[in-house]
C-alpha cells in the first residue's frame, strides 16, 4: 500500500503540472474557438431554417449537412482525419496545440446544434411582438433571441465544456498530452492504479465545478 | 385610417387549402374604436395581422392612412410597423428582460437615442401606472399588469393605430377591467385608431364604437356597436349575443316556459312602461322572466324576457304588434 502511494506521488510530482498545463492549453484554445464559432454557426442554422429565400435554403442545407457529417465521425477518427489540416494550420501534428484543432472542430458543431435548439425554443409570440414593433433583424437577434435563449445556450455551453474535458483525455492518447494522457500512460499501460484513481477524482471534481458554475449562471439569466 | 379591400388569406396545409379570410372589405375611420367580433376560428386574428403584415394577404389590398402597404418590404415595412402598435392575447413580453428593457425595445427599434430612452420609458410606464415596476421581470406581474406593459411598449413610438388581438381573452374579469380602463383612458387622451379583436361580448359592449361581425372568414354584419347589440341581423351576431344572454337565464326556465319573447327597447323608448300598458290594454298575463338595462356607447339598452300568456290569439297578436312599435321583439325559444 505504502509502495503504491509513494510511486503515485513520485509520478504525480514529475508529471502532474505538465499534464494540467497541457489540458488547460487544449481546453482554453478549443473552448474559446468553439464558443464563438459554435454560437455563430448555431445562429446561422436557426436563422436559415425558416428562411424563404433560395439563398437561405442553400446555406441551411449545406451547413446542416456539414455539421451532421462531422458529428457522425467518431472523435478518435476525426483526430486522425484532420491531421493534414492540423499540420497545415499549426505546423505540427503532436502536442496540446495540435490536439486543440480537432477538439475545436468537434465542439463547434456540437455546440452549434445545442444553440440552434435553444433558439428554436424561444416563444414565437415574443419574436412576433418584436417584429410588430418594427425592430430590425439585428436588434431582434441581440435584444430578443439572445436574451430569451441565454439560459438554454449557457446550459449548452456547459455540456460542451464537459464533453471537451472528456474528449481532451482522448486527444491525449494521440499525442496531445494532458490529464487523460497521464491516466492512459501510467494508469493503464503501467498498471499504476493510484494514478488512475487520482485522475478520475481530479476530472470528476472539475466536471462538478463546471456544471455548478454553468447552472448558477443559467439560473441568473432566466426569469 | 385602415381599409381592407377584398382581402383574402388562404393557408395551404398538406395540399389542402383553407380560407381564413374570405374577401373582406372594411373601412375603419380615424379615431374609431373598432371591434371585430366572432367565434374563435372566424379569421379575426388573421385579418388584423394583415394590417402590419405579420400576415400577408393572399390577394387584395390593405391601406393604412391612404397608402397601399400590401407589398411593403424591409425598411418600408419596418417604418410602417413603427407607426402601428400591437398587443397580443399572451402579452408576448421578453421574459428574461426587465419591464424597462421590454418597453425600451420598441424605442430602440425606432433608433431613439440612448439618452432619451430612459425618460421616455418612464413616461410610458407612468401612462399605464407601472412606473414602480421598471426593474421587475415579467413573471412577477399579474396578467393585467403584463398587458399594460405590452400597451406601453405598443405606444412607445407614438403610433396612430393600435391593434389588439384578443388582448383581454387570457385575463380574469378583474384584470380585464383593469386593461379596459387603461385602454379607455389612453383613447381619451390620444388620437388613436384602435382595431380590437375579441370573442368576449362583455368587452365589445364596453369598448367599441363600431363593430364588424365575422364568421367563417367573412364579415357578415357591421354597424354601430349599439345597433348590433340592440337589433342583430345576422345569425352569427344573434348567436354571439344569445351566448351572453343565456348565461343569465337558467336552462330550466328555457325548457319549461313557452311563448317566450325577448324584447329589446329602442333607445328612445327605454324608459317607457310598455309592459304594464299592454297588460292593461289587451288584458294579458305577462310574466317577466329576466330583464336588464345596460349602457352601450353611453346609450341605454333595455332587454326584457317575457312570457305572454293568453288564450285569445287575437289580442296576443295585437299586443305584439304594439310592442314592435316601441321595441325589437324576437321569439325566444332558445333562439333569438
Amino acid at each position: 500500500m505504502n509502495e503504491l502511494i509513494s510511486s503515485t506521488v513520485t509520478i504525480l510530482q514529475n508529471e502532474l503540472y505538465k499534464a494540467i498545463y497541457e489540458t488547460l492549453i487544449m481546453l482554453a484554445i478549443s473552448f474559446s474557438l468553439s464558443l464563438t464559432c459554435g454560437t455563430v454557426l448555431g445562429f446561422v442554422l436557426y436563422l436559415t431554417t425558416n428562411g424563404h429565400s433560395v439563398k437561405s435554403k442553400i446555406v441551411n442545407k449545406v451547413t446542416s449537412a456539414l455539421v451532421n457529417f462531422i458529428r457522425s465521425i467518431p472523435f478518435i477518427i476525426l483526430v486522425v482525419f484532420t491531421l493534414p489540416f492540423t499540420f497545415f494550420l499549426v505546423g505540427t501534428k503532436i502536442g496540446p496545440i495540435a490536439a486543440s484543432v480537432p477538439l475545436a472542430i468537434t465542439a463547434t458543431v456540437f455546440l452549434a446544434r445545442l444553440v440552434e435548439i435553444a433558439l428554436a425554443e424561444v416563444d414565437k409570440g415574443v419574436l412576433e411582438a418584436a417584429y410588430a414593433c418594427g425592430a430590425s433583424e439585428s436588434l431582434i437577434i441581440r435584444r430578443v433571441l439572445l436574451v430569451e435563449a441565454a439560459p438554454a445556450i449557457l446550459r449548452g455551453i456547459t455540456v460542451t465544456f464537459i464533453s471537451l474535458i472528456g474528449f481532451s483525455a482522448m486527444a491525449g492518447m494521440v499525442g496531445g498530452g494532458g490529464i487523460g494522457n497521464l491516466a492512459v500512460q501510467y494508469g493503464y499501460y503501467r498498471y499504476e492504479t493510484g494514478i488512475m484513481i487520482f485522475t478520475i477524482v481530479f476530472l470528476v471534481i472539475i466536471v462538478q465545478i463546471a456544471q455548478h458554475v454553468g447552472d448558477f449562471l443559467a439560473k441568473k439569466l432566466s426569469h | 385610417m385602415i381599409k381592407f379591400d377584398s382581402v383574402n388569406v388562404v393557408f395551404e396545409r398538406k395540399n389542402e387549402q383553407f380560407t381564413a379570410v374570405d374577401n373582406v372589405s372594411l373601412q375603419i375611420d380615424q379615431g374609431n374604436f373598432y371591434g371585430i367580433v366572432g367565434p374563435s376560428g372566424a379569421g379575426k386574428s388573421t385579418l388584423v395581422r394583415t394590417v402590419n403584415l405579420l400576415q400577408r394577404p393572399t390577394s387584395g389590398n390593405v391601406f393604412v392612412n391612404g397608402q397601399n402597404v400590401t407589398s411593403y418590404k424591409d425598411k418600408e415595412l419596418r417604418d410602417l410597423r413603427l407607426g402601428i402598435g400591437m398587443i397580443f392575447q399572451h402579452f408576448n413580453l421578453i421574459k428574461n428582460a426587465s419591464i424597462f428593457s421590454n418597453v425600451a425595445l420598441a424605442l430602440r427599434a425606432s433608433n431613439t437615442p440612448e439618452n432619451e430612452i430612459k425618460n421616455r420609458v418612464y413616461e410610458l410606464l407612468e401612462l399605464v401606472g407601472l412606473k414602480d415596476k421598471a426593474d421587475v421581470f415579467p413573471n412577477l406581474l399579474s396578467g393585467g399588469q403584463k398587458q399594460r406593459v405590452a400597451i406601453a411598449r405598443a405606444l412607445a413610438n407614438k403610433p396612430k393605430i393600435l391593434l389588439c388581438d384578443e388582448a383581454t381573452s387570457a385575463l380574469d374579469p378583474d384584470n380585464t377591467k383593469e386593461v379596459i380602463a387603461t385602454l379607455k383612458s389612453i383613447k381619451e387622451n390620444y388620437p388613436l385608431t384602435v382595431l380590437f379583436i375579441t370573442h368576449q361580448m362583455e368587452v365589445a359592449k364596453t369598448l367599441f364604437d363600431e363593430v364588424a361581425v365575422m364568421e367563417k372568414g367573412r364579415v357578415v354584419e357591421q354597424g354601430s356597436c349599439y345597433d348590433i347589440f340592440a337589433h342583430p341581423q345576422s345569425q352569427a351576431a344573434k348567436n354571439l349575443i344569445k351566448c351572453s344572454i343565456k348565461g343569465v337565464i337558467p336552462e330550466e326556465i328555457l325548457a319549461h316556459e313557452k311563448d317566450l319573447y325577448l324584447i329589446t327597447y329602442k333607445e328612445e323608448c327605454a324608459y317607457e312602461s310598455v309592459i304594464s300598458y299592454i297588460s292593461r290594454q289587451f288584458n294579458l298575463d305577462i310574466s317577466i322572466i329576466a330583464g336588464n338595462i345596460e349602457y352601450i356607447q353611453k346609450k341605454p339598452l333595455g332587454r326584457l324576457l317575457i312570457s305572454l300568456k293568453s288564450s285569445d290569439e287575437q289580442s296576443k297578436a295585437k299586443a305584439l304588434a304594439f310592442i314592435k312599435e316601441k321595441a325589437f321583439v324576437h321569439e325566444f325559444n332558445g333562439e333569438i
